[in-house]
């Protein structure tokens, strides 16, 4: 408990989160409020369509959570909590935990928030959370920006330079993943293990598909979905630890 | 106003265990070796100075004391234990290694609040330190619009956080004004005096000989020396004698082939090392030399300094090329 207030603590005394945690409020809610905005009859809104921005949300909460640490080493003050508490691991972990929980609940607030503006802009749309995928749909953004925080906390450990861990969650995440989907053949067999894809594929599977959007059967469930991009940063933490423990400071 | 420096004495009273001991420490960062074989202790009651030139392995040992670097082999105890096996550390060990690992825009107070949190020290005491360096006024500005000065004063308020026993401080008076210098001197004795254990670096001889009981000297991360000041003045600035004379080169062949003796020439002058102006007398007269000058010299500490840690300094300026011999590598600013 001592250690999660002491990262805490530390988080909140420093302005970038609360940018980012604006900015990750502004670009969703804003996105959202397009795609609402110039959606027409073809292109009805659906409580997933309230959703479609929260991955702008998502790479911001990843800059925020790899900046969490990176700044740390840039300034030298991991050297200063690792003087102060030589237990490692038990640093790391609590940084993820505080990270991770401040990612939830901005995830959270992003999807409300979206969800909100979509039923103030369209109130005659079926918006409405009738169902448990409604619910995960909405409320599962949450969950996958609290997992997203701990991989990018892990690869910003790993990493330790800013420009280095956000480049490479912001081009796998943006880019690489994108790429090897599109590979022909294989792409379609790749695709449901890559994890941020296998993350937007556990908020947005079931439901009524978009409009254009090609139905790919997965070879998971939502929650296997979200299970497997929880096991890939659960095992980028353990590497991250591993390495911690055995670098020097 | 007086700030007590510590808090609970009374609590503790753990008086006169405190040590710092490097057994066989030896750190290599690939192929480079830092440090090798090192070992000393560091007793309380006093200062002891750390001393080396750049790059001696200073500061690498004071990252291998505190289990932020791990050494390649050999070992730190810290009243006993290692690093990593104390509890609330900041309560054993308080130290300065860089003034600068401080979040820019995190506050004064904000840095020292999560140090006093992480070790279970209460908060009151964030206020004792902050009064006890003087930032009390500058507290809730941001760390990173410190001059260095008083970053300074906010890394010894860290390191007194705890009131720990033993404390280690990096070339604490590096680009310091003489007032800031002086007031660190000053804390340092009173830290000693108070019976705590004070580990101080520099790689200026004639700043530990106003501060340091006793010296740990190292060259290229080994063991130079371990002694008292005095004695390591003593021993390290011994005497030279100044000759002039207008048949230079004959006198410097004699002086020369006596054993034990180093001939230098100096602005058309000789320094002899290791006799005395009666001996460098007795030789000018068998050689028939005239003398215009015979004074024997006191050297300077530095040049002393310099002398012993001799070829262990790890960047030679060569005097005769222009171009910088370096021998390996070491990283760090202050190194």
């Amino acid at each position: 408990m001592t250690l999660l207030a002491v990262e805490r603590i530390k988080l909140f005394s420093t302005r970038s989160p609360w940018w980012c945690m604006l900015a990750a409020l502004a670009v969703t809610c804003g996105f959202t409020a397009l795609i609402t905005g110039t959606s027409g009859d073809d292109y009805p809104v659906s409580v997933q369509t309230t959703q479609f921005a929260s991955n702008f949300g998502l790479m911001v909460i990843l800059v925020m959570a790899a900046l969490a640490v990176t700044t740390e080493y840039r300034f030298g003050t991991i050297r200063a909590t690792f003087q102060a508490v030589p237990n490692r691991t038990a640093v790391l972990l609590a940084k993820t935990g505080v990270v991770a929980l401040l990612a939830g609940v901005v995830g959270e607030v992003v999807a409300f928030a979206s969800w909100g503006i979509g039923k103030v802009m369209r109130p005659s749309a079926d918006l409405a959370l009738n169902s448990a995928a409604d619910w995960r749909h909405v409320a599962g953004v949450g969950l996958v920006f609290a997992v997203g925080a701990v991989l990018a906390v892990a690869v910003g450990t790993l990493v330790r330079h800013t420009a280095g861990a956000v480049t490479l969650l912001l081009v796998w995440a943006l880019l690489v993943e994108t790429l090897l989907s599109a590979l022909p053949t294989v792409g379609e067999k790749i695709q449901p293990w890559l994890p941020f894809n296998a993350a937007s594929n556990f908020m947005l599977m079931g439901g009524t598909p978009p409009p254009g959007a090609s139905v790919v059967s997965q070879p998971y469930g939502p929650w296997g979905a979200l299970a497997y991009f929880t096991g890939v940063a659960a095992a980028g933490l353990v590497i991250t630890i591993v390495v911690a423990n055995r670098r020097d400071a | 106003m007086v700030v007590p420096l510590s808090f609970k004495h009374a609590v503790r009273g753990q008086v006169g265990g405190a040590m710092i001991e490097a057994r066989g420490l030896t750190k290599r960062y690939g192929r480079t070796v830092a440090v090798e074989s090192l070992s000393f202790t560091v007793q309380p009651g006093r200062v002891t100075g750390f001393l080396g030139p750049n790059g001696a392995g200073k500061s690498t040992t004071m990252r291998l004391i505190l289990g932020l670097d791990r050494p390649s082999s050999g070992d730190v105890l810290i009243d006993g234990k290692h690093y990593r096996d104390l509890h609330s550390p900041l309560r054993y060990i308080g130290a300065l290694l860089d003034a600068k690992w401080v979040h820019p825009n995190r506050s004064a107070r904000a840095h020292l609040k999560w140090l006093a949190r992480s070790n279970g020290l209460p908060k009151r005491r964030v206020d004792e330190v902050l009064e006890l360096v003087g930032l009390t006024n500058v507290a809730k500005r941001k760390a990173g619009g410190f001059s260095l000065g008083m970053s300074q004063r906010l890394g010894i308020a860290a390191a007194l956080l705890g009131d720990p026993q033993i404390l280690l401080f990096d070339e604490p008076v590096n680009g310091l004004d003489p007032e800031g210098i002086h007031w660190i001197r000053q804390l340092m004795k009173r830290l000693a005096a108070e019976g705590r254990t004070v580990f101080v670096s520099s790689h200026l001889l004639s700043e530990m000989a106003q501060t340091a009981d006793e010296l740990v000297v190292i060259g290229r991360g080994k063991l130079i020396a371990q002694s008292t000041t005095g004695e390591f003045v003593e021993r390290a600035s011994g005497t030279s004698v100044r000759v002039r004379t207008p048949q230079l080169e004959r006198l410097r062949t004699a002086l020369a082939g006596t054993a034990g003796t180093t001939v230098r020439v100096d602005e058309g002058a000789l320094l002899v090392n290791g006799m005395t102006s009666d001996q460098v007398g007795e030789v000018a007269a068998t050689q028939g030399v005239v003398l215009h000058e015979l004074s024997p010299q006191r050297g300077s500490l530095e040049e002393a300094f310099m002398r012993l840690t001799g070829d262990a300094i790890e960047y030679h300026a060569e005097e005769a090329g222009e171009h910088l011999h370096m021998q390996g590598t070491s990283g760090g600013a202050k190194e």
